[in-house]
């Protein structure tokens, strides 16, 4: 296991609600869960919970691309992933933001 | 004495009567044909010399497998130094017959499940692999300097007068016994059961020598059946991306798809999203295919209209004979593989080739060849190369030859779509593009002058991965291609190295292609697109005719 904590700066999101959870934990598949910053700041924080250990500089680049093309600015982001691609990992994280935007979700 | 005159039984006929001489020692573990299993070995030590080339019939789905068991269980003593010429490397006795000191020598085209152990008999001096073949170029080698003294087969039944039926799984069989027959050799059958007449006469009696009852059915493996619940919306994504980026702007009505999910999920969104693009008789219409379960709702949806098979697949037997219109089948309803055709189909007759693979390097060569596993190839050489003898014109053929044409003054020629399928990253995180391909260590192992490249780049039309659809036919000169590939590499070590000035002026003129440039968003991939997202879908589809082997049924 590795634990990462990344600090990313995006777009600020200013929709606020409830914590919200998108896929799931399984094999070669990932969970993430998006809510507001407790704290008020405007970046975008992530943690991963990695399964496979020296892929820091892979995750700083899906995340950054991420942070780039989404509004993620004042979000806490927690990804739990399970040997989780980064197609995957970026399709989940697109997915909850999506989800995030949605006013019927 | 006059000069003209041959003398009788003179040099010309030696392979004559060197199988007289193997026929008369074989004959009393026989009865006319018919051989006892308990005595298959010691016909086997009769019949064989050293130093013999031996087919021992196997393919990735029915395996010889008696036979084999019998030919690992000789006495290494009497029986030494055999060539084996066959198709895959795939039961643990095509192992031991090296191990044992049978066999020191082999010509083969696959090695899937027996990789790792190959490549370790090599690293210990206990096998000479001379070479590894596509499988329609070793059958053509059983014509020409490969032809087998001896050939082990496995057919379904016999009747009394020694006609074989082999069943659906044909596959490599006419091509071994035409060779072996016909040039003096022996051939030894292994057969399910005796019956009183066939459903079909797939290989004439005289063409056997001896036919063996086996124990237990030779066995055969479910090679081509993918459960869609395990299809991920990676697969989804990509198989759209093959859809509407080249299926359907050079109308491809003609192909072959290689083993997988990534092509099963293409074959399972034909009914729903290939449809609702109004693509219907337009693309894949005819296939040299194996029967994989996936294309069944295609066919139900009146997408496909003919289906020739390299062998068979289990379970699908009954929806085959109630579909003699897609399939090729017997007065009986039971369909008629042929590897060697079906290869021949699959070289000169479709227009689009697409698989996956290992690796792929900065020139898109591809290879299954990956450290400490000697895979072989299969029919993927063949299949995935562009058929340089064709000849006749067909729309997809003439597009893509007129993009890969850099000069106004060069002879017009069409081309085949040649498709590599790749995820960036395989699975545990092994990046699929790599700037050297492992085969180059490999080659120097297994005392090669080449890599064991799978497909060679300058065969390759289009590589697409979840990132896009990369052209190699458009790419103008080495550093283009090299830009194009690693643009679609993602998050790989090639494809941070990319030059992202180079890689936006490729998608500008459509070299690449992402799903945005495509309008595929990425959220629309997902599973709900696929006809069948289980197995149980698949037997629904199949109106209860598809009967999956049981370690698919899961509810």
């Amino acid at each position: 296991m590795e634990d990462l904590a990344i600090a990313l700066s995006s777009a600020p999101q200013l929709r606020r609600r409830a914590p919200l959870l998108v896929g799931v934990v399984a094999s070669g598949n990932c969970e993430v869960l998006v809510e507001a910053r407790p704290d008020a700041g405007a970046g975008c924080q992530v943690a991963v919970h990695t399964s496979a250990m020296g892929f820091a500089p892979i995750w700083h680049a899906v995340l950054t691309d991420f942070a780039a093309r989404r509004r993620a600015g004042g979000l806490c982001i927690e990804i739990n992933d399970a040997g989780a691609t980064p197609a995957i990992v970026s399709l989940r994280l697109d997915q909850a933001i999506e989800a995030w935007e949605d006013d019927h979700a | 004495m006059n000069a003209g005159a041959a003398v009788p039984g003179s040099m010309w006929d030696q392979r004559r009567r060197q199988r007289q001489r193997r026929l008369q020692r074989a004959a009393p573990y026989a009865r006319g044909r018919a051989v006892a299993a308990a005595d298959t070995v010691a016909l086997l030590h009769a019949l064989l010399e050293p130093g013999d080339r031996v087919c021992l019939e196997g393919n990735n789905q029915k395996q010889a497998d008696f036979l084999a068991q019998a030919l690992a269980a000789l006495d290494p003593a009497r029986v030494h130094d055999l060539h084996l010429v066959q198709s895959v490397v795939a039961l643990p006795e095509h192992i031991a017959l090296f191990e044992r000191g049978i066999a020191a020598a082999i010509d083969f085209s696959f090695s899937g499940p027996q990789a790792g152990r190959l490549a370790a008999l090599v690293k210990d001096g206990r096998i000479r692999i001379n070479a590894i073949h596509t499988y329609l170029e070793l059958f053509a080698r059983y014509f020409v300097d490969l032809t087998p003294h001896v050939a082990l087969i496995a057919a379904e039944a016999a009747d009394a007068a020694g006609n074989l039926y082999t069943g659906p799984n044909t596959e490599d069989t006419p091509a071994i016994v035409e060779a072996t027959a016909f040039r003096n050799g022996i051939v030894i059958a292994q057969v399910n059961e005796c019956r009183d007449s066939l459903p079909r006469v797939d290989i004439p009696a005289d063409w056997v020598d001896f036919i063996v009852v086996s124990p237990r059915p030779h066995a055969i493996e479910p090679l081509f059946t993918r459960d869609p619940a395990l299809i991920s919306e990676i697969q989804v994504l990509m198989a759209m991306l093959v859809i509407k980026g080249i299926y359907a702007p050079y109308g491809v009505r003609r192909l072959n798809h290689g083993i997988g999910f990534d092509t099963a999920a293409i074959e399972l969104l034909l009914p729903t999203y290939a449809a609702a693009l109004g693509l219907k008789g337009k693309i894949c219409t005819h296939w040299a295919l194996n029967p994989h379960p996936a294309l069944i709702p295609a066919i139900e949806a009146g997408f496909v209209e003919s289906v020739h098979c390299f062998g068979s697949e289990l379970g699908m037997e009954r929806y085959m004979a109630a579909r003699p219109d897609i399939f090729f089948t017997a007065a009986d309803g039971s369909m008629r593989s042929n590897r060697a055709f079906a290869q021949a189909a699959g070289l000169y007759a479709c227009d689009l080739f697409i698989g996956s693979t290992l690796q792929i390097d900065l020139q898109g060569n591809s290879s299954t060849a990956t450290k400490g596993r000697i895979t072989g190839f299969g029919g993927a050489p063949n299949m995935g190369a562009d058929a340089r003898g064709r000849r006749h014109e067909s729309a997809a053929w003439l597009m893509a030859g007129e993009q890969a044409r850099r000069d106004a003054d060069a002879m017009p020629r069409g081309r085949k779509l040649v498709v590599q399928m790749v995820e960036t990253f395989r699975e545990g995180m092994e990046p699929t593009f790599v700037e050297r391909l492992d085969a180059w260590d490999l080659a120097g192992s297994m005392g090669l002058a080449n890599p064991p490249v799978m497909i060679y780049g300058d065969d390759v039309s289009h590589i697409v991965t979840e990132e896009g659809i990369a052209n190699l036919l458009a790419c103008r000169d080495r550093a283009e291609r090299e830009q194009a590939i690693r643009g679609i590499a993602g998050y790989t070590p090639v494809g941070l190295g990319r030059d992202r000035r180079a890689v936006e002026a490729l998608r500008q003129r459509g070299v690449i292609r992402r799903p945005e440039d495509l309008g595929i968003a990425r959220r629309q991939a997902t599973r709900d697109l696929l006809a069948a997202r289980s197995v149980k879908d698949l037997v629904h589809a199949s109106g209860g005719l598809y009967d999956p082997p049981s370690r698919f049924r899961n509810w």
